[in-house]
């Protein structure tokens, strides 16, 4: 049984499925709702990895790794407003962020 | 079964295992861990599709950055868990019924599927080069303003982490008047040190 495009695309929706059901499940906890994108962005890249070496077009694999930069970032302006946070209120439950709600 | 069929057969079950395990993990920490697990098998898959320079990126940047990024903070916080996971099982269903309609939308996808002839004709065939060098050649060249822009990116996420994680606010300012009105009769005394006196 041969590994061919179609696998890595069922593989990828299944991870993207399950990123956004930790969404979801942890609603309260906002470390592992970063880490849930963290794992949403990874199912993006083996789609764009996959379609480009299945269609040997390079594009995909550049792409990837400007994804994989902005996750970088996001992931580090993310644990620093999460710090932030922890030090003027003393908690990260995503209930009491509710300071700028009218 | 040929070898690289069963290589990807491993990597993905326990890359999928490892994501259930991220987000329904009791400590933060082992989510971390496993966050860090499936980022490994997902370059063991880069590297099973031929994608050797994003492998070891995903190596390099999310296992040694990110994900011990994610490590520092969630042992830095002082935060009660069992507290965050109320309302673990409430949540449960609606996560569950939204991770089937999201399934069925993507496998309708994957499966619905088909390639536009101009993207066929678009392609161009590979160089005989390696991975890592024909990403080069096309990183520097054709999408090199996009590469600045990731370079713009990371530069403004330095910035952002330092400014908003720097504790204390006093901070050592160019004072450019002072500078400017220096002159040698007041910026350098001249001394005659005697000989094996010393000063």
């Amino acid at each position: 049984m041969t590994v061919g495009l179609s696998h890595y695309l069922t593989l990828a929706a299944l991870l993207f499925t399950i990123g956004v059901a930790g969404i979801v499940i942890n609603r309260k906890n906002i470390i592992v709702i970063l880490m849930s994108i963290e794992l949403i962005l990874l199912s993006v890249n083996i789609n764009l990895v996959a379609f480009s070496t299945a269609f040997d077009d390079l594009t995909g694999q550049v792409f990837a790794l400007f994804i994989l930069t902005v996750a970088a970032a996001e992931a580090a302006i993310g644990l620093a407003i999460l710090v932030a946070y922890y030090r003027n209120r003393g908690s990260i439950a995503v209930e009491d962020i509710n300071a700028l709600k009218g | 079964m040929q070898a690289d069929a069963i290589f990807f057969w491993i990597f993905s079950t326990v890359l999928i295992l490892s994501a259930l395990a991220v987000i329904l993990a009791r400590n933060p920490v082992h989510s971390v861990l496993f966050l860090i697990l499936s980022f490994v098998c997902a370059a063991g898959l880069f590297l099973l599709v031929g994608a050797e320079f994003l492998a070891m990126i995903l190596i390099v940047v999310y296992v040694g950055a990110v994900a011990v990024l994610f490590l520092f903070v969630v042992m830095m916080l002082d935060v009660d868990f069992a507290e965050l996971r109320q309302g673990f099982l409430q949540y449960l269903p609606i996560g569950g019924i939204i991770a089937i309609f999201v399934a069925f939308e993507l496998g309708y996808v994957a499966v619905g599927w088909s390639r536009s002839p101009a993207a066929a004709a678009a392609a161009s065939p590979p160089a005989p080069v390696s991975n890592t060098a024909a990403l080069g050649r096309v990183l520097y060249t054709q999408y090199f303003f996009y590469f600045q822009g990731a370079g713009l990116i990371l530069l403004t996420a330095m910035i952002g982490a330092i400014v908003l994680t720097l504790r204390h606010r006093v901070v050592k300012r160019q004072r450019i008047s002072e500078q400017v009105a220096r002159n040698p009769a007041t910026a350098v005394e001249l001394r005659k040190v005697p000989s094996r006196v010393g000063i």
